[in-house]
């Protein structure tokens, strides 16, 4: 009798469990068998009908039954939520193409990417960046670099004068005297800074740009430590293919000079627009220290040697980032800036 | 510079076989530096010297005439022309013919040249057969300018001396290539034929012949005619010789064309001499009309001021004292390295010349042609220094060329004023420190050979290096290792890595904060600007800086380019608004720049710089317009102090005192009782003055100051542990109270437990009495080791209340 209740209630429990959908509707099952005035629960209440000889083996099939009940109600709670979220899921799908949300980031100037890309290889070499003021003493922009009064290369670098002694740097060399002045020995150090020039804007020129100055000073440092210098800073900053030219020049404040080119970034050498069919693009100017600029700041040409070189800034960003029209380095155009 | 490379390889006969790219890139190696070439024979092919023999009217054309030529074939060539200055009727003309399949260089308008020249086929004109075309000077690709026989819009006429049937091209000296150098101005040398072709001869090891010059002159006495007195140290020698009977004619054809290989027009046979010796040694001459010279008579001496002079351009120039003149027994006949007066000049029916070599101190050339505005090729070579060396030499070598050229009868002997002979130079011949300079390993006898080529001497006995005077640039020993560098070849010194004791490389501090503020503003969606240094004075006025302001004490450029360049920048604002301007006028929308701009502030004491360099400060300048307020920049200024370790509260003074900001929306930033810069909103006007038609943000923060106080270590200090109290208050305030002053309250009274606290509301209008507005405050308190009890906090509340109240403020109920 008792046994016939227990099947009954057990089939009439899976029955309702295979047909309930929700979790909802699954719970109102668990409640209405197991709850507290559910219809097991009910026949535990009738236990005390039950022979007290029979107790056991009644209770152990009431048991049997109640667990049943219990694994066909979690399976099927696990299968309903399983199948809820598939649908929630199904339902939040979205479209992945849709635009970004972007926080709107400014962007460096390309003169100081390319300064970075400068300073981080040299930096990288144990140079030192050093910087010195751009209204500078005629003796460091032009004496103490061996370009006496009325030495042609003054006229030719067409300078903005503050007064008879003082004047605009019209190159980072000064950073070199004073670097020298300081006594500190060895030197290696890049000095990238603003100097001045009275050129009218155009395409090409600015009267206001920038270079970067190397120095080394040390015991027994030669052209070929210059050439080798140089040229690893030319495949660091242009690519491990490139390949470098020294050619003979002049400056006033190195020895024997030297003009420097890359084979053309663009082309690899073959000549095209930018390398004017050339191939090769002239980077920067470099030489040994003149012995003479090396006395006059006091340190001594038999015992230390040394190289410099000068690179316009404003030169490798055009070429570099491919900028046809210097005159776009100073309009500060967002148009313009935010491609770098 | 420009030379014949003809020119170049009849004084170098070695390196005859030399193409033109390679002796380009050899020289340019050796460092005597090929701008470009430019052969003008690239587009000419098959042309000829022809003969016309007969000129027939085209029977179908009113301006084509049909013309037999000969051209030293079998049989003449017929060729159809509509050229004007070829008559029917004519005959007898020589004139270069292009032959069926040949190429010219260009049209006969003389446009510009096409990059391959244009091919010529036979053909018919107007049922005419054409088998080839005469030539216009243009067609052969020069110009009328070098050539003045030349008709316009006609065939070039060739001299009767062209031999029918040979090329016209080498006739004409078109089978030549001119190639353009760029010499250093250490290399005086360079500047002249003869430098050159000895560079050349050094670059390929060949020997080089230049011009031997004889004896000339016949058993007269130069010092009966002319004497010379110099009364001045500017001409430190000077040479003159005397020309009888001249017999002005034009120069023969190769002088000619050398002459117009360098850019010279060809005049007659004096002029072109006195230019054929500049262009082969550098050494400008001058030939006065010796009947002209009164007194017979040369002195050397300054011009006085205020006096004039006509030049023989026939201009007047104005004189001064720092100005050399030549002058006779009682005028001034010359600007001495300048240019020769209109009273001495030699014209077609001059009898007897005084020829002039002389050396003149180069700096006084250069600043006289600047002041008078007059440069010439003459002043050009001068005002590099020439060696004083080469004047007798040039004379001599042009007294060579008047007999040659039969130009006159030259008279013996030569006057020449040299008082202070120039020493030769020698430097000890150290070998093995040029290689350690170079890092080289170049033998003795290698580097001598190498001064040979450049006829640097040897003296074996003393060990001295003998230089040429005409190399003046060599003084020292890393002058001479350069040049061995130079023969050994720079591409051949080996490549290595300096190698003596390490370094610490590294960017300076003040760097340092420069790169945080770039990367903070970047990251606030701020993009880097540039602008100038120099701006305009009238820009203080743009900025409605008050008159009296020291701002305004500027570094004044005394040459600028311009009045809108022509001071150091005081201010940074300028660039910033001018550049936000560009970005509005172009309809940029919400544009947000940064600037580390340089502002230069004189000594007030010394604002000329007389004795002080100006300060240089780097400004962290910001600027926006488009989306955001005040407190956005606000906002910006506070990231970057966290950024650079200030994480101590900014307190912000509203009287900045700045005439260019909006005076009820600017303030100073102040940390640690320091003024590090300001912000605030444009003023209007000065927004209008920018055509700027958004409200427009700026911040300026001084790095010097920032640079004293920021801090890059950081300090862990924990996680709060146990919980937070926090009370709300809401208050009444008086409208004239900042909330500035209600948080020092807060944070001088609030005790040591206070943790934070926030503004959460604020409100003006209905409900609030007038003049007054609601401010509501979050509090936060927290104890570092211990859960807070409700005195602790109750205390601290008080006194922050007592506190407001004093400043009379009302607590909300």
């Amino acid at each position: 009798m008792m046994k016939e209740k227990l099947q009954e209630i057990r089939e009439n429990a899976l029955k309702q469990i295979e047909s309930t959908n929700t979790l909802e509707s699954l719970n109102d099952v668990r409640v209405a068998i197991l709850g507290k005035k559910g219809e097991l629960t009910n026949v535990l209440k009738g236990m005390r009908d039950v022979a007290p000889e029979d107790r056991p083996v009644v209770g152990q099939m009431v048991n049997e039954t109640r667990e049943k009940i219990e694994e066909a109600l979690d399976a099927a709670k696990t299968a309903i939520a399983s199948k809820v979220r598939e649908e929630q899921m199904k339902r939040e799908v979205i479209d992945v193409t849709l635009p970004a949300k972007k926080n709107k980031i400014g962007h460096p100037h390309p003169n100081t990417l390319a300064l970075d890309e400068v300073k981080r290889i040299f930096t990288g070499m144990g140079y030192e960046v050093v910087d010195g003021p751009e209204v500078e003493y005629d003796y460091y922009n032009f004496e103490a670099l061996n370009i006496p009064a009325n030495h042609p290369a003054k006229d030719e670098q067409d300078t903005f004068y503050i007064n008879d002694k003082v004047v605009l740097r019209t190159q980072t060399s000064p950073v070199q005297v004073r670097q020298m002045e300081r006594g500190k020995l060895p030197i290696r150090m890049i000095a990238p800074g603003r100097v001045f020039r009275a050129d009218e804007v155009d395409a090409t020129h600015s009267p206001c740009f920038h270079q970067i100055e190397g120095m080394v000073i040390d015991k027994n440092v030669t052209f070929s430590d210059l050439k080798g210098t140089l040229a690893e800073f030319a495949r660091e900053l242009f690519g491990p293919e490139t390949k470098v030219k020294f050619r003979p020049h002049h400056f006033p404040f190195t020895e024997p000079s030297a003009e420097c080119d890359v084979t053309c970034f663009k082309c690899g050498g073959k000549g095209c627009r930018m390398c004017k069919g050339e191939g090769w693009i002239e980077i920067l100017g470099c030489g040994m220290i003149h012995p003479r600029v090396l006395e006059m700041s006091g340190i001594d040409p038999k015992e230390y040697s040394g190289f410099a070189f000068g690179i316009g800034l404003e030169r490798i960003a055009l070429l570099k980032d491919e900028i046809d029209d210097m005159r776009l380095l100073y309009e500060n155009d967002i148009r313009f800036l935010d491609q770098f | 510079m420009n030379t014949s490379i003809n020119w170049i390889k009849d004084l170098v006969p070695g390196i005859k076989e030399v193409g033109d790219q390679e002796f380009r890139d050899a020289m340019t190696m050796s460092g005597t530096k090929v701008e470009e070439f430019n052969r003008l024979n690239k587009n000419l092919e098959k042309i000829v010297v022809g003969q016309i023999k007969s000129v027939e009217k085209h029977q179908d054309s009113d301006h084509l005439v049909i013309c037999q030529v000969e051209v030293g074939a079998d049989a003449p060539v017929q060729i159809v022309t509509g050229a004007p200055n070829i008559p029917v009727g004519s005959s007898g003309q020589k004139v270069p013919v292009v032959l069926d399949g040949g190429k010219v260089a260009g049209g006969h308008d003389g446009s510009a040249l096409p990059a391959d020249g244009i091919k010529i086929k036979k053909g018919k004109l107007r049922g005419v057969e054409s088998d080839g075309m005469m030539c216009s000077i243009e067609e052969l690709g020069a110009d009328r300018e070098f050539y003045p026989d030349a008709p316009e819009n006609g065939i070039y006429i060739l001299p009767d001396s062209a031999e029918v049937g040979e090329d016209a091209v080498h006739f004409l000296g078109l089978d030549d290539c001119i190639f353009e150098y760029e010499i250093t101005n250490n290399r005086v040398d360079c500047y002249s034929v003869l430098g050159i072709a000895r560079e050349a001869a050094a670059t390929f090891n060949k020997p080089f012949c230049p011009p031997v010059v004889t004896e000339t002159g016949d058993d007269d006495d130069v010092n009966k005619y002319i004497s010379v007195s110099v009364e001045d140290e500017l001409c430190s020698r000077y040479t003159a010789r005397v020309v009888k009977n001249i017999r002005i004619a034009p120069s023969p054809l190769w002088m000619q064309h050398r002459l117009m290989s360098q850019g010279i027009r060809p005049i007659n046979n004096i002029v072109d001499i006195t230019n054929y010796v500049m262009a082969e040694y550098g050494q400008p001459m001058h030939a006065y009309d010796y009947d002209r010279i009164a007194g017979h008579k040369i002195v050397v001496r300054r011009a006085k001021d205020g006096e004039t002079f006509q030049t023989l351009d026939e201009q007047e120039r104005k004189l001064d004292s720092d100005i050399l003149m030549i002058c006779d027994g009682e005028k001034e006949i010359g600007l001495a390295g300048i240019m020769g007066g209109e009273n001495s000049k030699i014209t077609d029916d001059v009898k007897t010349m005084l020829f002039e070599a002389a050396t003149f101190d180069g700096t006084n050339i250069r600043k006289t042609t600047k002041r008078i505005g007059l440069r010439t090729d003459a002043s050009g070579n001068f005002e590099k220094g020439l060696d004083p060396e080469l004047a007798l030499e040039a004379m001599n070598r042009a007294c060579q060329l008047i007999e040659e050229l039969d130009a006159g009868d030259v008279c013996g002997g030569v006057i020449d004023y040299y008082p202070n002979k120039k020493e030769q130079v020698k430097i000890p011949f150290e070998p093995d420190k040029y290689n350690r300079l170079l890092g080289t390993d170049i033998s003795a006898e290698q580097q001598l050979a190498y001064f040979k080529n450049i006829e640097v001497g040897y003296d074996k006995d003393t060990n001295m290096l003998l230089i040429p005077s005409f190399r003046q640039d060599l003084k020292c020993d890393a002058d001479i290792a350069e040049e061995v560098a130079r023969f050994f070849g720079y591409e051949n010194i080996p490549t290595s890595l300096p190698h003596g004791s390490t370094t610490m490389g590294g960017v300076s501090f003040a760097q340092r904060v420069i790169d945080t503020a770039s990367e903070t503003a970047e990251f606030l969606g701020f993009s880097q600007a540039m602008t100038y240094s120099f701006e305009s004075p009238k820009v203080f006025d743009k900025l409605r800086i008050a008159a009296d302001d020291a701002i305004r004490t500027t570094v004044k450029i005394l040459n600028p380019l311009g009045e809108d360049f022509s001071v150091m920048r005081t201010l940074p604002i300028n660039g910033m608004l001018t550049s936000l301007s560009t970005n509005y006028n172009r309809r940029n929308k919400d544009v947000r720049l940064y600037e580390m701009a340089k502002v230069y502030i004189p000594d007030p004491e010394d604002p000329a710089c007389n004795d002080k360099l100006p300060d240089e400060r780097v400004e962290f300048t910001l600027g926006f317009y488009g989306e955001g307020d005040f407190f956005d920049m606000k906002g910006v200024v506070e990231e970057f102090f966290t950024k650079v370790g200030l994480f101590d509260k900014i307190t912000y003074d509203p009287n900045a005192g700045k005439n260019f900001l909006h005076p009820g929306r600017q303030a100073n930033v102040i940390y640690d009782g320091k003024v590090c810069g300001y912000l605030g909103e444009v003023h209007p006007e000065v927004a209008d003055n920018y055509s700027l038609g958004d409200r427009t943000y700026l911040a300026v923060i001084d790095l010097p100051v920032i640079n004293e106080m920021a801090v890059f270590d950081r300090k862990y200090t924990g996680i709060a542990n146990f919980p937070a109290t926090t009370r709300d208050i809401s208050m009444v305030v008086p409208k004239n109270i900042l909330v500035g002053q209600i948080e020092d309250v807060i944070a001088k009274n609030g005790g040591s437990n206070l943790e934070s606290y926030k503004l959460f509301d604020i409100y003006e209008g209905a409900q609030i009495k007038e003049g007054f507005k609601s401010v509501a405050y979050n509090i936060v308190f927290r104890a570092k080791d211990r859960t807070l009890e409700e005195k602790d906090v109750t205390g601290a509340m008080d006194k922050i209340l007592e506190g407001l109240t004093k400043i009379g403020i009302e607590l909300r109920k």
